[in-house]
């Protein structure tokens, strides 16, 4: 077995392209359970959570992008400033784990795992991020919602190594709100990410740990942009439980050791509720009820 | 103690490579590459104050810096912290001349089988080196990674709050 701490990308996917069943070794809490518990098995580790170009982020003005590295972590997130640039995403980022967790694991090792239940990766589906990947080969941008082809199953090639992401800044409520046995340390039964764009007049709500990918809710969207006045900030209340019951509907839920499909339906359809309500938290003046 | 690879699932490489451990280097020779951190500080290095219980990063028992970031010693992979500062309880302070949090945590009668404790105190002097004045609830926050079977958790967050009044220079 080997072990190499990568410093630089080059160096990195240099060392990936040499040994392309290569692990890639990030903040090591999904990777190190797994090798703890005898469930992995690996030959060569390519350590990447210290390679400056994936430890960085930059926000382009001109786009108004949010490019954040792959080794950039939770706590990162969490905090000032990165939690200005995407409400939500600190929000996710702040229900992961435990401290102690949230140093070590990366935005990049959420991705890389594409487990159903990543706290990061409603806000990712919701804002239509790109994931980067890299090779010695070249550089291939993909967008978020073909990135998991499954659960835990991505696109990501031997030899590849994620980059980063890039998320559009966006001004307008974000939410995340996620349902767990407790507050702490907790995997997501069933979690949900609400992101508004006031200024293109659009609403996202993307589901997580209710089918083997996260999904989005097309319905649930169009009901509140019809319902909607962006400018004043306000929402038809009847369109409120109409949007929950198609987020509810979107849901693709199974029953597992976790719990039972008709619960995280349920849960979907009430942390909709919450989101948009608190997304749009006064009435329309006028509108009925 | 001193070298139990023949308890470890060996691949066969002998890549010798560097811990610094509480400011001392330690050559780590003839040990299996996907050893965790935690194994390598007690088994290897025999320094047995982090606690291995989960090895899963859910108990907070195995808490060490690295490059002064609290951390799960069970979910850190020994071979690539080398070039790393890593900081174990038994770094904290020298023994008997405990530090203010191992201090308060006896007075407040925080500790009582005491296998949480090293973990504990690892997580407290990081959140107080963070946040000096934390409020209660912030504190069951930053310490809701380390799991105590024994006390309940009121005197563990009475022992914080004690240092955080000793330290702006009030009565523990
Ligand atoms: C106690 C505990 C609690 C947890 N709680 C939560 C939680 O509440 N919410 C949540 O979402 N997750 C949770 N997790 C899971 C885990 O912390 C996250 O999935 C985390 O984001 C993984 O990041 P990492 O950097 O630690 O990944 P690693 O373990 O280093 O890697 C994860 C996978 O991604 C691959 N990978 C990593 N980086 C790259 C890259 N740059 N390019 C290509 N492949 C890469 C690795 O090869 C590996 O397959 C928890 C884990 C533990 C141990
Ligand atoms: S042994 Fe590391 S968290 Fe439990
Ligand atoms: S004192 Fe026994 S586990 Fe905390």
């Amino acid at each position: 077995m080997s072990v190499t701490v990568a410093h630089t990308l080059d160096e990195a996917l240099e060392l990936l392209a040499a040994t392309p069943s290569a692990t890639v070794l990030a903040g090591g809490t999904d990777l190190m359970v797994e090798l703890n518990m005898g469930h992995r098995r690996t030959d060569a580790v390519v350590c990447v959570n210290r390679v400056g170009e994936l430890r960085s982020w930059r926000h382009d003005p001109g786009t108004d992008t949010l490019r954040i590295g792959a080794a950039i972590t939770y706590a990162e997130l969490m905090d000032a400033p990165l939690a200005g640039f995407s409400p939500a995403l600190a929000q996710a980022a702040r229900t992961v784990g435990s401290p102690q967790i949230r140093n070590a694991a990366t935005i990049g090792g959420n991705v890389g795992t594409a487990s159903p239940a990543g706290d990061g990766l409603p806000v990712l589906r919701a804002l239509d991020a790109v994931v980067h990947l890299a090779s010695t080969a070249g550089t291939r941008d993909v967008p978020f919602a073909e990135f998991a082809t499954g659960p835990k199953r991505t696109v990501v090639q031997p030899g590849e190594l994620i980059t980063g992401v890039t998320i559009p800044v966006l001004n307008g409520f974000q939410g995340y709100s996620k349902v767990g046995v407790r507050n702490a340390m907790v995997i997501a039964t069933a979690s949900a990410c609400l992101a508004v764009d006031t200024n293109g007049h659009t609403v996202r709500l993307a589901l997580g740990s209710v089918g083997p990918v996260i999904l989005r809710a097309p319905e649930a969207e169009t009901i509140a942009v019809q319902a909607a006045d962006f400018e004043a900030g306000t929402i038809d209340p009847e369109a409120i439980p109409a949007f929950a019951a198609a987020a509810a509907a979107a849901a693709r839920p199974i029953d597992d050791h976790r719990s039972t499909a008709a619960y995280r339906r349920r849960a979907i359809e009430v942390l909709s509720r919450r989101l948009l309500t608190r997304a749009f938290p006064a009435p329309t003046p006028g509108a009925s009820s | 103690m001193s070298d139990t690879t023949a308890a470890v699932p060996t691949t066969g490489s002998n890549q010798m490579y560097v811990l610094h451990v509480n400011g001392v280097d330690h050559e780590i020779r003839d040990a299996w590459l996907g050893e965790s951190l935690l194994y390598v500080l007690r088994e290897r290095l025999g320094l047995m104050g982090s606690k291995g219980a989960c090895e899963q990063g859910e108990c907070g028992s195995c808490s060490v810096l690295v490059d002064d970031e609290l951390v799960c010693g069970c979910l850190v992979l020994a071979a690539s912290a080398t070039g790393q500062r890593i900081v174990t309880i038994e770094g904290v302070a020298p023994v008997g001349a405990p530090s203010d949090v191992q201090q308060a945590f006896v007075d407040a009668g925080a500790v009582q089988c005491g296998f949480c404790t090293p973990g504990l105190i690892m997580a407290t002097h990081a959140l107080l080196d963070r946040s000096p004045e934390p409020t209660e609830y912030e504190i069951r926050e930053e310490l809701s990674g380390n799991v105590c079977r024994c006390t309940g958790y009121g005197r563990i967050i009475e022992a914080v709050q004690r240092v955080a009044v000793a330290r702006r220079g009030g009565a523990a």
